[in-house]
């Protein structure tokens, strides 16, 4: 492999927590001290450097949309046709996305994502798996839950679950409140999430396994996700851009593009989100990326399918968080690559020597608009759309070799 | 009849009286625009009575009702409204149509409009379903009911009712009784009638009252004979039987003991309170029969002939930029 040397860049350092001018060097895949003078350079001309983002949680190998997003590492749901619940399909899907990215398969909890048998979670690991995940929906028996939690944790394998009951939201599309009142839409209390993030805080604690929420969102979630983490339960979370920037008012007249999984909500819940990312109760923040096209979004509101396609907006739209001051760039990074990396084991997140040369360079300042009909991801439908954003990816750096330059 | 105009919905000085393509909604109309609608019914209340009751104005004209969700009288409200306009009327049914095939509600919709249909009527299921196919075609969509949420000409056929019978809209109490939760008829009229200056108040079993429906400028009332009290205007909706076995209501038997309209409970709205109901009545689950059929109290009929009128003038105002009137040209 090529040895490359970025100079004149502002690198930021998730792990020491600072953003400091200077040169770094790559080879065979490492960051090294010091790379040969025949290595190739890039001229970073005071461009921030930072580690490459690791997204915890895709529903599609999206490999422009990646590129485009300084994305190099993806934890790929499960929720795959066919599902991920077995070795096989493990070593299928982490050999997808090579060389430009690499995905990390999360092994479905249960056969088929039906919520009622056990997979081979043991030989999915084996196989390549760094985490376990119940899909979009929780496993709703409580028994079988728990029993999964405390194979996982013989595992040493975190389980990833998504924060809904499905008594309360199971024919929801939206969030109980004036917006899906005046719409008429189906919706469902926000103490839907809470109470399913109460009984996995309980379940994780009696059995000692991690449980990482992929997507929480409301602030009843946050203070018990909060508390709980106080009290030393091994329990994690993370959340989209989507969630914490939108709120359920943002459904406009039936935009299906807004329409999300767990649903957008109040603005209080929102502020809360805001909140708990300032004070650390969240631990990362993800794209949820779930591009989908016309025929499952152009359906009326309750027809269509949830979900965004947010990989190449990702950083884009969290560099706002920071520009507004919720926020610093070091912390930014390290909800964006550190902590999901440290979460699924994975090495990145860090700029020492040693660490993968899994890199960004983007132009913090850059100023462009979404645009859903010019993306690189195979489908459009963000509800960003004509919003006038700042923060550009220059160079995607995966292993030390510039990935294929994004389109501008 | 009295005619008198609540202040509020006089079209102000150089206002076009009604600038919108499509009727998706009461959503979103000013004042006076729903006025100039009830206004404009007024003519046709009258030539309706008439033994002969036609009027060509629609002539050559292609009006395509295009029903997903089963319907007999608003379907048949719509029809005799186009014909008595002289269109030429079209029904389609969605049982036997090619959406039953998997045909996408775009697809149909631009088959529609390859049609070269002058005005749709749409009734469906889900809400927001008449919206994405007005955004689609280039001929006026009028909203015969989209799911939880409108029923546009629903709200100005009982606006008309009211004001008909009681002189004006402004200040009278209304109560709205029933299932809110899954009515788009409650929608509209509480869109409809605070905005023409009514006050409005809602009951219904918490389990079918709608998150933070107060935020609509309406007052939620759980009992009954506390939102009935004082009421000029009684508005029952229909329960349906799905609802009442356990999910949302434990019988139908306890929800009239409940919620249901009887001759004693009336006592407590104001004296002379009208009653009103979208139809079709369950009889003896939300209102008595006694009541239904007291035609001193009950405009339940009367409702059903301002609905023809109601959508003869939607019809008319909606086509006639097409039609190049003056003034809408």
């Amino acid at each position: 492999m090529n040895p490359l040397t970025i100079t004149g860049g502002t690198l930021v350092d998730p792990v020491g927590g600072s953003v400091l001018p200077g040169d770094i060097a790559c080879a065979d895949g490492k960051i090294v001290d010091s790379a040969p003078d025949s290595a190739k350079s890039i001229d970073a001309g005071g461009l921030h450097v930072a580690p490459g983002i690791v997204d915890l949680g895709c529903f599609a190998i999206d490999i422009p949309a990646f590129a485009a997003g300084g994305i190099t590492r993806v934890a790929l749901m499960p929720d795959q046709s066919p599902a991920i619940d077995e070795p096989a399909m493990v070593q299928h899907a982490a050999a997808a996305g090579k060389p430009t990215v690499w995905v990390h398969p999360l092994a479905a909890a249960t056969q088929a994502l039906n919520g009622e048998e056990l997979t081979e979670i043991g030989l999915m690991q084996r196989a390549g798996a760094v985490a376990v995940s119940t899909g979009r929906q929780r496993i709703a028996d409580s028994g079988l839950m728990h029993r999964l939690l405390s194979y996982a944790a013989a595992l040493d394998l975190m389980v990833i679950t998504h924060a809904e009951d499905e008594g309360l939201s199971r024919h929801a599309v939206a969030t109980d409140g004036e917006t899906a009142t005046r719409l008429g839409l189906p919706s469902g209390p926000a103490i839907s999430e809470a109470m399913a993030i109460a009984r996995d805080v309980m379940l994780a604690e009696d059995t000692g396994a991690h449980v990482h929420f992929r997507t929480v969102t409301t602030a009843r979630g946050f203070d018990l996700i909060r508390e709980a983490k106080a009290r030393g339960v091994h329990i994690s979370c993370g959340i989209t851009p989507g969630h914490l920037l939108l709120c359920d008012v943002d459904i406009g007249a039936y935009r299906t593009f807004a329409k999300l999984s767990p649903p957008l909500r109040s603005a209080e819940d929102r502020d809360a989100a805001l909140v708990a990312l300032a004070d650390g109760t969240i631990d990362v923040i993800c794209s949820g990326h779930d591009p989908q096209g016309p025929e499952a979004k152009r359906l009326p509101y309750a027809d269509a399918e949830p979900g965004m396609s947010g990989a190449e907006t990702l950083l884009t739209l969290s560099l706002g968080l920071v520009r507004d001051g919720h926020i610093d760039m070091a912390r930014l990074f390290a909800l964006l690559s550190r902590n999901p990396a440290t979460l699924l084991g994975v090495d990145g997140g860090a700029m020492s020597a040693g660490s993968a040369a899994d890199l960004v360079i983007f132009d913090a300042d850059a100023p462009w608009r979404v645009d859903t009909m010019n993306m690189a991801s195979s489908a459009g439908n963000t509800p960003f759309d004509e919003l006038p954003v700042q923060g550009k990816v220059v160079h995607t750096i995966k292993g030390g070799q510039s990935v294929d330059r994004p389109p501008s | 009849m009295s005619q008198a105009i609540p202040i509020s919905a006089a079209t102000p000085e150089g206002a076009h009286p009604f600038p919108h393509r499509h009727l998706t909604g009461i959503f979103g109309l000013q004042p006076w625009e729903i006025t100039f609608l009830l206004d404009e019914a007024e003519q046709w209340v009258e030539l309706n009575r008439q033994s002969s009751k036609h009027d060509d104005r629609l002539a050559g004209l292609t009006q395509i009702n295009a029903f997903f969700e089963a319907s007999t009288r608003t379907l048949l409200s719509f029809e005799i409204a186009g014909k008595r306009l002289g269109a030429d009327v079209v029904n389609m049914h969605a049982a036997q149509s090619s959406v039953k095939k998997g045909e996408t509600l775009i697809d149909t919709a631009v088959t529609l409009n390859a049609m070269r249909a002058d005005v749709i009527v749409i009734r469906h299921q889900a809400s927001g379903a008449v919206q994405l196919i007005a955004d689609k075609v280039d001929c006026p969509v009028l909203n015969a009911g989209d799911g939880w949420h409108e029923h546009p000409t629903q709200a100005l056929l009982d606006a008309l009712t009211i004001r008909r019978r009681k002189g004006a809209l402004e200040k009278q109490r209304v109560a709205i009784c029933g299932d809110i939760l899954h009515s788009r008829v409650a929608r509209s009229n509480i869109l409809a009638l605070t905005a023409l200056g009514a006050e409005v108040r809602v009951i219904a079993p918490p389990t079918l009252m709608p998150a933070a429906i107060d935020r609509l400028g309406v007052t939620p009332f759980t009992d009954f004979d506390a939102g009935l009290d004082g009421a000029d205007v009684v508005m029952m909706l229909r329960v349906q039987n799905e609802r009442m076995q356990g999910g949302f209501i434990p019988s139908s038997r306890e929800y009239f003991a409940l919620y249901g309209l009887t001759r004693e409970r009336l006592e407590r709205a104001a004296p002379g309170a009208l009653v009103m109901h979208p139809g079709p009545m369950n009889r003896g689950v939300e209102i008595a029969s006694d009541i239904a059929d007291d035609l001193e109290r009950s405009a339940i009929t009367e409702q059903v002939e301002m609905g023809v009128a109601v959508r003869m003038a939607c019809l008319d105002v909606l086509t006639r930029q097409q039609r190049g009137v003056e003034g809408w040209a």
